[in-house]
């Protein structure tokens, strides 16, 4: 069965059409790195995956049924952590907890049954200790480490992560990504990734799924970072270079999406706005 | 057994002490209704807290002001004036939701208007000067019977439709992203809560006034959220410190004849700096 199947899909938001007819299967037990420039329309299709976004055409199914929101079988990581305020007392576990039943009315006191599931998510990311302490408290790549295990109560067949990486440095980067392949092989599930750009994902990820011009190209990464594929994506000339293991997208003239690009974390800091400007030196180089 | 007999007699002293207090009707109504009002306002100002929506207490409360003076003007009791009117702006202010958050010039200048058409009706209004102080500081001490029970039922009916949503308010509060995706409707929630903190600023009022509601509904709550990083002992021992401040301050303006709101609002403060103060300092000694 396919996790999920989009049958001549388009998207609007906010009057603005992000994705235009598109069609694809993603098979189940798939890890998936969602990625492509802000605005491509990556945080919209996952919302459509949930049920929050009704496609202006087609037809979106998930797990075998049309997607509908409040589907257990789906866990969902949001991008931001918006509604918390800061310095916060309140425990990560009653933060995480906050999931179980959470849409069923009546006092939030939660029977033995629920509690051990959410021990369960919690060993499963290995952060039973750190979910003692109060939210306010810990570091991003630990708030990372409870969003995640958040995502796993209920036993969802298929996670969809929202740039679990952003403003995280490459070091707890690539222990988040470990960590979600790790839990995505014991568990067998489906998992959709987004991120801004490849490199932390290589040797994780199954497939990529590059959105971009409305438009969306799923496989392999050898077979969708290529500079055709890309080409088409950006809607300008692309080439692709890889270099010790890592791949760099570079486009001539002006830059697609060089002004929406978050660099962050210290490995990064070369590529940032100041380094190259428009045009300065006739060409620039992007992580995708 | 020395020992003892001092205890004994302590505790002699000390019933005869609050003897002396309840033998006045005024004193056990005075109790009566700040029991009722602190639990109300220690549960639903945790939520409040935790939700970053403390100042909705604060211009509701502002708007009730002219509810309870148009009352008093058309001849009915203010605190039906209150609850209609801070009930009112509470549902539009759940529906307005986030489009409301960043226009501050805007509702400071209706707060500031409804305060001053609260003052036009006081204006038209013969007993002006004590109907203003009270509404505008409350007097607990001036509590009846009959209001007493309007309190209760008011407050029984809150407090009921707080227990019935808190666990997907809850959740819509912490994670909202999320809990919309899992079928949980935010502007439900969010207009239902509102009304909560509408008919709970009411009741407030009448123990501390409209311009002290803070004193009950949000300084309990943000003390036991310096105390405890849990929902489940949050909530009660919210419920707790507001109780206790309400009593402590009523049994202290019986003692020195100064205004009952003022000390509860200044246990109020002083227990949350009291509750507050180990981690800053723990915090300037790291720095």
């Amino acid at each position: 069965m396919n996790a999920i199947e989009l049958d001549d899909v388009s998207l609007m938001l906010g009057g603005r059409r992000v994705l235009g007819g598109i069609s694809l299967n993603i098979a189940s037990g798939q890890f998936v790195g969602v990625l492509g420039p802000n605005g491509a329309g990556k945080t919209t299709l996952m919302r459509a995956v949930l049920g929050l976004v009704v496609p202006s055409r087609g037809a979106i199914r998930v797990l075998g049924q049309t997607a509908t929101r409040g589907n257990p079988a789906v866990g969902y990581m949001p991008q931001v952590l918006s509604a918390v305020p800061q310095g916060t007392r309140l425990s990560g576990w009653d933060f995480v907890a906050s999931v179980a039943s959470g849409h069923r009315l009546g006092l939030p006191i939660l029977g033995r049954q629920t509690r051990a599931e959410i021990e369960r998510a919690l060993d499963l990311v290995g952060a039973r200790k750190l979910a003692r302490r109060p939210l306010g408290e810990i570091s991003g790549g630990e708030r990372q480490r409870l969003l995640l295990a958040q995502t796993l109560i209920g036993r969802p067949r298929l996670l969809l992560l929202d740039e679990p990486l952003i403003s995280l440095d490459p070091h707890h980067q690539q222990e988040v990504v470990e960590l979600v392949k790790a839990l995505q092989k014991e568990l067998g599930i489906t998992v959709l990734f987004s991120a801004h750009e490849i490199n932390p994902l290589l040797g994780a990820i199954d497939q990529v799924l590059y959105l971009g011009n409305g438009q969306a190209a799923l496989g392999v990464v050898d077979a969708v970072i290529t500079g055709p594929v890309l080409s088409r994506l950006y809607g300008s000339p692309i080439d692709v270079i890889r270099l010790k293991g890592r791949i760099f997208v570079m486009s001539g003239a002006h830059d697609v999406e060089h002004d929406e690009h978050r660099h962050e974390g210290p490995g990064h800091a070369a590529h940032g706005h100041g380094a190259h400007g428009h045009g300065a030196h006739g060409e620039q180089i992007d992580h995708v | 057994m020395d020992t003892v007999r001092t205890d004994t007699v302590r505790t002699e002293n000390r019933s005869t002490m609050f003897e002396t207090m309840f033998q006045y009707d005024f004193m056990r109504n005075a109790f009566a209704a700040a029991t009722i009002v602190a639990v109300l306002a220690g549960s639903v100002g945790y939520f409040l807290v935790l939700r970053g929506q403390t100042f909705a207490g604060h211009a509701l409360a502002h708007v009730g002001f002219t509810g309870a003076t148009g009352a008093v003007l058309i001849g009915i009791a203010p605190l039906w004036g209150l609850v209609l009117m801070t009930m009112a702006a509470g549902v539009a202010m759940g529906f307005l939701g986030e489009r409301l958050a960043q226009r501050d010039v805007a509702i400071g200048l209706v707060l500031a208007f409804a305060l001053a058409l609260g003052l036009l009706f006081l204006h038209f209004y013969t007993a002006f000067a004590t109907q203003a102080t009270t509404l505008l500081f409350g007097n607990v001490l001036a509590v009846d019977v009959s209001t007493v029970y309007t309190l209760l039922a008011l407050g029984a009916l809150s407090l009921a439709m707080l227990a019935i949503i808190s666990r997907p308010l809850l959740f819509a509060s912490l994670q909202p992203e999320l809990a919309e995706a899992k079928g949980v409707s935010l502007r439900l929630y969010g207009v239902l809560f509102l009304a909560v903190v509408a008919l709970t600023t009411a009741e407030c009022a009448q123990i501390v006034g409209v311009l002290l509601v803070f004193a009950l509904m949000i300084g309990p709550a943000a003390a036991a959220q310096q105390l405890t990083s849990t929902v489940t002992i949050g909530v009660p021992l919210s419920a707790i410190l507001a109780l206790l401040e309400a009593w402590g301050g009523i049994t202290l303006a019986f003692y020195t004849d100064w205004p009952s709101s003022f000390w509860i609002t200044a246990l109020s403060a002083a227990v949350y700096v009291l509750a507050a103060l180990p981690r800053r300092l723990r915090a300037l000694q790291l720095a």
